[in-house]
């Protein structure tokens, strides 16, 4: 087998994992300090990729430039559906809380499919079809640009998380949350601004999305698969491990896509996650709790 | 049996008697369409109790549940489809190997102490692999479908379910009251006791000697196969099986919807939930069809909607509320 086709295939799914890897980073954030999972993830990273096809068949935009509106609306909204409802739930059993997300999830799917029909919406950029060409390798150039900004945005919120005092307070509710409470940190409030910034990553995400898939609900259950997923392969709580993860299942998706068949690439994700669950439940780079 | 009976107060007894009477006696008054309903709940009231024994009395939280499901179905068509063995027989086949499935992902679970969402994962793992795989196998039909002949002129050998509504109507029946059965049965038994003890703190079951171990994998077995036997009915009732439907994780959705909703870990709430759910997914397609509104998705748009109101004001289930409204509080759960 010639090694730079390999090298190229290996290459593709480091580029497509950096940008799932965002995509799980918000589902850990939200995981990781209100204890909830987000059942609804893959579903706002839909509805942020018929933003990003709206924004760019309307305006013109680049999706590198639609993901900063994109990310602050998904902030706002996800805000708002923590203080409004979500909160509500915090503390309660997993049954009830994931009910209360997919039956969102329900609701954002068929809404999407009510709006937009079942086709896929491709967003077809100027230079989607342009590429590097680096000794023997073609590496497209839109999926360069979408992990420069994968990688971009997560700095940004790792940054964030680490200098900032609403960060360092946030973590402090991950880390303790009674101690969180008794000096006196708004909880709920740092709550809603978690899920905020979750639905930001998965906002920003979704418009990076554009350029490895076309926007389709029926991406949508899958891609909460993916994101929970990947969180549970690179850790629980750990930002570096969403993304080591979203490598991990970028690479391991586009070797089993070229090698078998694409229809079983998901297979080996799920195959990794019980080796993964079995022998180090806490995840790659979780700590042990 | 008597025990359980007289557990029930009196003004329960003499509604349960009415309602198992008109159910019995339905099918003479109602047509096909409300028949075809009826086979829905009872097939979800009866694999919603399997799920509800694993969850809502075990706490053990499956969301993979379409994989036994999905195994009993194809396994006893496939048996019916190469080697003509009837699903009477095929049932037990596809019970075994769900169950067998079940002990898999029960053992990895439990023996490496996966809990709770990390739990369901695994559930949700084990069901997507085998939708793929299942996909890409050839025997079973692949992504095209497996689909069961229908013979009119078998249609009187109701041994091997080739018959019309009202053989699926009575044997849909059967199935959800013998649940309903096994579950008040097992709940006041010591596996049952265990199981709490187990759910409300696993720790201080273990430190009074409860093998919560075995008392988590007798409750896999037990749900796997029973759900094993719901897929078996549904197999022969649609007489055709999608690896994307069978195994989806929207179908496990579908097979937690009723217990949650109508009440976990009580014997009656996936009957009522059963019973809210399928009419209400019915009842909006007609409403939808009525006002002229065509587009896919708005049914289940509502759908969401309901779900997300019942678990916001019922957070216990309707069942808890409706059975206050009846006065029957002093039954037991």
């Amino acid at each position: 087998m010639n090694l730079a086709i390999i090298l190229n295939v290996v290459i593709q799914g480091v580029l497509t994992g950096l940008v799932y890897g965002l995509m799980a980073l918000g589902l850990s954030v939200i995981f990781g300090v209100v204890r909830m999972v987000n059942f609804a993830h893959g579903e706002f990273a839909v509805v942020a990729m018929y933003a990003t096809y709206l924004l760019f068949v309307t305006f013109g935009l680049d999706p590198l430039i639609s993901l900063l509106p994109i990310a602050a609306a998904f902030f706002l909204i996800g805000f708002l559906l923590q203080a409004a409802l979500v909160n509500r739930f915090v503390g309660r059993s997993e049954h009830e809380q994931f009910i209360l997300l997919v039956g969102l999830a329900i609701i954002i799917v068929n809404g999407l499919l009510m709006i937009f029909g079942p086709d896929a919406r491709p967003t077809n950029l100027p230079y989607s079809f342009d590429s590097y060409a680096i000794g023997p390798m073609f590496i497209d150039k839109a999926r360069v640009y979408a992990a420069i900004g994968a990688l971009v945005v997560s700095a940004a919120l790792f940054a964030f998380f680490r200098y900032t005092a609403t960060g360092t307070a946030i973590r402090a509710c991950a880390d303790n949350l009674t101690g969180a409470a008794v000096v006196g940190l708004n909880v709920k409030h740092l709550y809603a601004l978690t899920f905020g910034l979750g639905l930001a990553c998965v906002g920003a995400a979704g418009a990076l999305m554009v350029t490895i898939a076309d926007a389709s609900p029926l991406l949508a259950q899958a891609f909460t698969l993916l994101a929970f997923t990947i969180v549970i392969i690179g850790g629980l709580g750990s930002m570096a491990g969403a993304l080591v993860g979203g490598l991990l299942i970028g690479v391991s998706e586009a070797l089993a896509s070229f090698f078998l068949a694409p229809s079983m690439k998901s297979m080996f994700s799920f195959a990794l996650l019980v080796a993964v669950l079995v022998l180090r439940p806490q995840g790659l780079m979780g700590r042990r709790a | 049996m008597r025990a359980m009976w007289s557990a029930i107060p009196r003004r329960g007894r003499v509604i349960l008697l009415v309602l198992v009477a008109l159910l019995l006696t339905a099918p003479l008054a109602l047509d096909r369409y409300f028949i075809s309903v009826l086979i829905l709940i009872f097939y979800f009231a009866f694999v919603g109790q399997a799920w509800n024994i694993m969850m809502g009395f075990a706490g053990q939280l499956s969301l993979g549940h379409a994989l036994y499901a999905g195994l009993g179905g194809y396994v006893a068509a496939l048996l019916w489809f190469y080697f003509g063995i009837g699903p009477w027989l095929g049932v037990f086949a596809g019970v075994a190997i769900a169950a067998l499935f079940g002990a898999v992902i029960g053992w990895l679970g439990f023996r490496f102490g996966i809990e709770g969402v990390y739990f369901a994962l695994l559930t949700i793992a084990f069901a997507e692999f085998t939708r793929i795989a299942f996909d890409n196998m050839a025997f079973t039909g692949g992504a095209g479908g497996l689909f069961l002949l229908y013979d009119a002129s078998r249609a009187h050998e109701w041994w091997n379910l080739r018959g019309g509504p009202l053989l699926f109507y009575y044997l849909g029946f059967a199935l959800a009251a013998g649940a309903a059965l096994l579950t008040a049965w097992l709940a006041r038994s010591r596996i049952g006791f265990q199981w709490l003890a187990v759910r409300e703190d696993q720790e201080a079951a273990l430190s009074l000697g409860i093998d919560a171990f075995r008392a988590k994998m007798i409750a896999i077995l037990i749900s796997s196969s029973m759900t094993a036997i719901g897929g078996v009915l549904l197999a022969f009732y649609y007489n055709s099986l999608f690896p994307a439907q069978a195994f989806d994780i929207s179908r496990s959705i579908e097979i937690i919807l009723a217990p949650i909703i109508g009440g976990l870990g009580t014997i009656f709430g996936p009957i009522v939930g059963a019973f809210i759910l399928t009419p209400l997914g019915e009842g909006l397609i007609a409403l939808t069809a009525k006002f002229g509104i065509d587009v896919p998705g708005t049914k289940a748009v509502f759908y969401g909607l309901t779900l997300m109101v019942i678990i916001t004001l019922r957070p216990d289930g309707v069942w808890p509320w409706l059975k206050r409204m009846l006065g029957l509080d002093e039954t037991k759960p």
